[in-house]
């Protein structure tokens, strides 16, 4: 949508097409864009999947919005004139008021949850007290601006201050010592509403000394709904990106087809008492007394094993080769299967390379997804590697589906069990069709 | 009668939407070099090929030019600037 306006801005008449199912948000994107009446005709959903014959009766068919024959409306909309509502000056401004109208407690309940403010489970009003209350977890004035948000690359970023923040962290239910690590979060600018028909959710993880002050659960049941901190966390992180970006409505400002239950909370600390190896944040380049946030960007699938068992080799080919590559996993290991990869010799790098070099597809295989065709392929064809040379091997010849620095190890769990988890989440850098997301490591103690 | 209460706006501050302008358009087609765009959502470009067998049938005389964006949802400069310096009218789709 973003290229359709910036080429009506440049003097060429434009017609976007998108499928019915986009139509609220085609038409939101273009009047925040600054072009209300930019001429969008709609086919039927879905292009995905159907014939060149299929898609021409689509050409040849009815637009299933505009009620009239497709093609009328794409030369209509190339071709007629501007009308006086064309014309009229769409500039806005929006201004959302500090306080709400006064009204019962019941009626502010309703009022949140018929304006999509919150998950769809209880919150806690956010009265004056309670979000004073809230600002007394840091030394940051109430106005100090965090940063922007926005729920995809091409929408709107809004713009959101330490008071937001605390408003949506009462509502969570979250406690004053817990704001800095909603802060840091908020300020990674990684939405926890993204609107991606993918279903994506960000799953973050807390390292150094916060952790402990503030009770975060990294033993036994550290990623259930065990521990306050955790979960309330979690939700803050949540409930504050789809508030201060403008909304995560589906059909609107949400478009993920299943959904993810990593949505509502996804915020977990590192067992670094019980690793073997460094934590996550000093790979990263911070002191172990430096406490810190890092998001991942994913939540697209999850899989799980036991281990490290004499196939061990074997299961994390399976494990690897299942997840979607373009999401490369955040391993989650407990304990026990880090203390005992340890002892096989492993450092944590030694296994990462050992799984970026073991996990590998048939070409044909690799380049048959979609999410791959759309967003991956068109860099391979522009040279970028090492997409270029999965794209020209051979359709039987076996591709890498990640390099070392796709994969990531965090340990994590109670030591119950041998038990770990690759869950989808791309941490740092460009991934081909995805934001380069150069600082997804964020200092806790900078919003103390 | 319940007590009515205060409480604060949980939403973020939303930028100011500076309007512009619709392109002009010109009542005809006839010879003018149409770019159909593919947006790079999968199959677009055998929608964008169809699209194209559909003004060779129609419309033999506007000469139609498919080209792929770099990022299926983001303005793309170089692209652009080649759309503005040889072609009239555009098509992208299919997606957003």
């Amino acid at each position: 949508m973003g290229f359709a306006l910036a080429l009506e801005e440049a003097g060429i008449p434009t017609v976007p097409v998108s499928t019915l199912p986009f139509a609220r948000l085609a038409k939101a994107t273009a009047k925040s864009g600054g072009i209300p009446t930019l001429r969008n005709c709609y086919v039927p959903q879905p292009v995905v999947g159907r014939t060149a014959g299929e898609l021409r009766a689509y050409i040849e068919g009815v637009d299933p919005v505009l009620k009239q024959p497709f093609m009328q409306g794409v030369l209509d909309g190339l071709t007629k004139p501007l009308t006086e509502e064309d014309l009229k000056d769409a500039t806005y401004v929006r201004e959302t008021p500090r306080f709400l109208e006064p009204d019962t407690e019941a009626n502010l309940h309703q009022l949140f949850l018929e304006n999509h403010w919150t998950d769809q489970l209880p919150i806690f009003l956010p009265t004056e007290e309670r979000v004073e209350a809230m600002l007394k977890g840091t030394s940051h004035a109430p106005d100090k601006i965090v940063g922007s948000m926005r729920p995809t690359a091409f929408r709107e970023a809004w713009a959101f201050d330490v008071e937001k923040v605390a408003i949506n962290a009462v509502m969570a239910g979250a406690r004053p010592e817990y704001l800095p690590v909603i802060l840091a979060l908020m300020a990674s600018g990684v939405s926890a509403r993204s609107s991606s028909t993918t279903s994506w959710a960000t799953i973050s993880i807390v390292n150094g000394p916060i952790r402990n002050e503030i009770g975060m659960n990294s033993g036994i049941g550290a990623m259930g709904p065990y521990n306050h901190a955790n979960t309330t966390i979690g939700r803050a992180y949540c409930l504050a990106s789809q508030n201060v970006q403008g909304g995560s409505v589906p059909g609107d400002t949400y478009m993920g087809s299943v959904g993810s239950n990593w949505n509502y909370t996804a915020c977990f600390p590192e067992n670094e008492e019980n690793s073997p190896w460094a934590p996550f944040h000093v790979d990263q380049g911070f002191a172990p007394t430096d406490s810190t946030v890092s998001v991942f960007f994913g939540g697209w699938y999850t899989q799980s094993g036991f281990g490290p068992r004499e196939t061990w080799k074997e299961k994390f080919i399976r494990c690897l080769t299942a997840a979607d590559h373009y999401s490369p996993p955040l391993i989650v290991m407990d304990p026990i299967v880090a203390e005992a990869f340890k002892d096989m010799g492993y450092t944590k790098q030694t296994l990462i390379e050992w799984c970026a070099e073991n996990a590998k597809m048939p070409a044909r295989n690799y380049w048959d997804d979609q999410w791959v065709t759309t967003l991956v392929k068109p860099h391979a064809i522009a040279g970028m590697e090492p997409y270029a040379s999965r794209l020209k091997a051979a359709p039987d010849e076996m591709v890498n589906l990640y390099r070392p620095e796709d994969i990531n190890i965090v340990v994590m769990g109670g030591g119950t069990q041998g038990a770990f988890k690759m869950i989808s989440g791309r941490y740092k850098g460009i991934g081909p069709g995805t934001a380069d997301r150069k600082d997804p490591t964020v200092r806790v103690d900078d919003w103390r | 009668m319940a007590d009515k209460i205060t409480v604060l706006d949980p939403r973020g501050y939303p930028p100011k939407v500076v309007g512009k302008r619709l392109a002009n358009r010109q009542m005809s087609l006839d010879g003018k070099v149409l770019y159909l765009i593919d947006a790079l959502f999968d199959n677009a470009d055998v929608f964008m090929e169809q699209l194209r067998l559909w003004f060779a049938e129609n419309m033999p005389s506007v000469e139609t030019r498919i080209i792929r964006a770099k990022e299926s949802w983001k303005d793309d400069p170089e692209l652009r600037a080649r759309v503005v310096a040889d072609g009239d009218v555009a098509i992208i789709g299919v997606g957003l």
